[in-house]
């Protein structure tokens, strides 16, 4: 284009660097010690609380077959890690949990995507995939014994049926929510069909998924304990749920308060360690996870 | 890509070709016309603006141009498939600034040791060199606009279709997006097929401004822009044919209130 006497806009960039400059702003993490402060202390402190109203409480109720001291469930740890079974006991549990989990993935996952996409199977199932979420997966216990027998295959089909729906459920709502900008903007650059579902509609979708996914997990580790605790057979190995139940059986109030803390423990460690940090990400890199 | 679409020759003589374009969609209170008869066209390298106020079936009328629809009759000929940039950017945001583009790049077909460098070119084309890495909520308004741009860029169209691409930008950096567009366009040789219904911004960016009447969209108008660029949306002879497009288009809205 020829230039004319009209003012020159040859310094158009030089005012879009000045605009750049003003109008972006940086986050980075949070350092170490803030972190340590918010994140860590509050916790620690709950803690804390708890076991000095435990201290408290003891000599009150005076019952050590309700109410252990702290000091003898204490023992009870120290001794099922002398006699090297604590790991032993947390690692089968893990173990068919994690593995169940990652059967329910490899089902739940293909289970969403058709429900999402395909008019009538999300009117054929899709109501009864969201109504499974609402039943308690424990449930399944009874009839996975009658079908399976006590055994490990008992214990997984239980898993998978508390996984699945919260896992596929998740991908359909992660689904539903892809801005349809995204979907457009995608066609217009050739992303259809399955380059579409690849490139835009999965990774689009995945807060929601990592949503069910969360949930998954939580399910499937509340229904393994239940599972645990009614399938009790020496082949299957000593987990948590069954730590449990032997601990009721000995009337060993602190076996008892052990195991719970365990499966506590578990709980919260595979969620902070594994889900969470995914779902940080996923949020974080989105510009999702705001600081307040 | 297979595409049944005429291809990039020395013998096409336009960039898009709308010949007497209708499009109505079902309501519940029948078929609607929302465009009739159009017929435009855009010629390589040219910049039309299409201008019309709520109603004019702007839009529709892009989507039916970058084949997301089809037209209920007539018919549409574009050489190859037109870029489309959105009001809002569109970006992914699970993907940097740069991956958005090389995603571009991929499903074009582009081999994967040359995207980078590429989208790195591109970015640097809309002035956003080093913004790579850069995730899209780190960004501004503006400059996602670019980036946007540089993905629209990166489908090497012919033709790059935009609808409002500025309209929720604040004025400072709308007006430097201006010149950006005009730059490129100048550079990249682009047909532009431009949708708005800013009269000043259609008259400082094109070549040919369209007017369309609302409901149906009918072409109401043309006006050639024979001024040269770069213009500045300031200037009294942009100011003045805006003046007078903007009296025929508040005529035609006046048309809708005399019922």
């Amino acid at each position: 284009m020829a230039s004319t006497e009209t003012t020159p806009v040859q310094d158009a960039g030089s005012v879009e660097a000045g605009l750049d400059a003003l109008e972006t702003t940086t986050t980075g993490r949070p350092p170490l010690r803030e972190t340590l402060v918010d994140k860590v202390l509050p916790p620690v402190a709950a803690i804390a609380v708890v076991l000095v109203v435990w201290y408290i409480l003891y000599p009150v109720v005076d019952d050590p077959s309700k109410l252990p001291s702290p000091g003898a469930v204490g023992s009870a740890f120290r001794d099922a890690w002398l006699r090297g079974e604590l790991l032993g006991y947390i690692w089968t549990s893990v173990s068919r949990g994690l593995l169940g989990f990652a059967f329910a993935l490899v089902i739940g996952t293909p289970l969403g995507l058709l429900v999402a996409r395909v008019k009538f199977v999300r009117a054929a199932i899709g109501p009864i995939l969201s109504g499974l979420q609402s039943l308690p997966s424990v449930a399944w216990v009874p009839p996975a014994v009658i079908w399976l027998g006590l055994n490990n295959s008992m214990m997984y089909a239980v898993i998978l049926l508390g996984a699945v729906p919260s896992i596929a459920n998740g991908l359909v709502s992660g689904v539903d929510q892809v801005p349809p900008l995204f979907l457009r903007a995608g066609r217009t650059m050739g992303a259809t069909g399955a380059k579409g579902v690849w490139y835009v509609t999965l990774p689009a979708s995945l807060p929601g998924y990592v949503a069910g996914l969360k949930q998954g997990w939580a399910f499937s580790w509340r229904s393994l304990m239940a599972a645990e605790i009614i399938a009790q057979f020496p082949d299957l190995g000593v987990g948590l749920g069954q730590l449990l139940e032997n601990g009721r059986t000995a009337s060993d109030m602190a076996m008892v308060f052990e195991a719970i803390l365990l499966i506590l423990f578990v709980g919260i460690a595979i969620d902070l360690l594994i889900f969470s940090p995914l779902e940080r990400w996923v949020l974080r890199s989105r510009g999702l996870l705001v600081k307040s | 890509m297979a595409t049944t679409l005429a291809k990039a020759d020395e013998s096409v003589e336009f960039a898009a070709r709308l010949e007497h374009v209708s499009k109505s969609f079902a309501t519940p209170g029948g078929q609607q016309l929302v465009l009739d008869d159009i017929s435009i066209d855009v010629a390589p390298g040219e910049f039309v603006t299409l201008l019309g106020a709520s109603g004019c079936g702007k839009s529709t009328l892009l989507n039916l141009v970058a084949g997301l629809d089809r037209p209920s009759a007539g018919s549409i000929t574009t050489d190859g498939r037109p870029a489309l940039m959105f009001q809002e950017h569109a970006l992914f945001p699970w993907l940097t600034a740069g991956k958005n583009i090389e995603l571009a790049l991929k499903l074009r077909g582009v081999p994967k040791p040359e995207r980078r460098g590429k989208a790195e070119e591109l970015l640097e084309l809309v002035r956003l060199k080093g913004a790579h890495g850069k995730r899209v909520h780190e960004l501004s308004g503006g400059m996602r606009q670019r980036v946007a741009m540089a993905r629209a860029l990166a489908q090497e169209s012919n033709m790059l279709l935009m609808d409002e691409p500025f309209a929720a930008l604040d004025a400072i950096t709308r007006d430097v997006l201006h010149d950006e567009l005009t730059r490129i366009w100048a550079e990249t040789g682009l047909s532009v097929l431009f949708v708005t219904h800013n009269v000043r911004e259609a008259v400082r960016l094109a070549q040919r401004v369209v007017l369309l009447s609302s409901r149906p969209g009918r072409i109401a108008r043309e006006w050639r822009v024979d001024l040269p660029q770069p213009r500045r949306i300031e200037d009294a002879p942009v100011a003045e044919l805006s003046l007078e497009i903007t009296d025929v288009l508040r005529g035609e809205i006046r048309r809708h209130g005399q019922h």
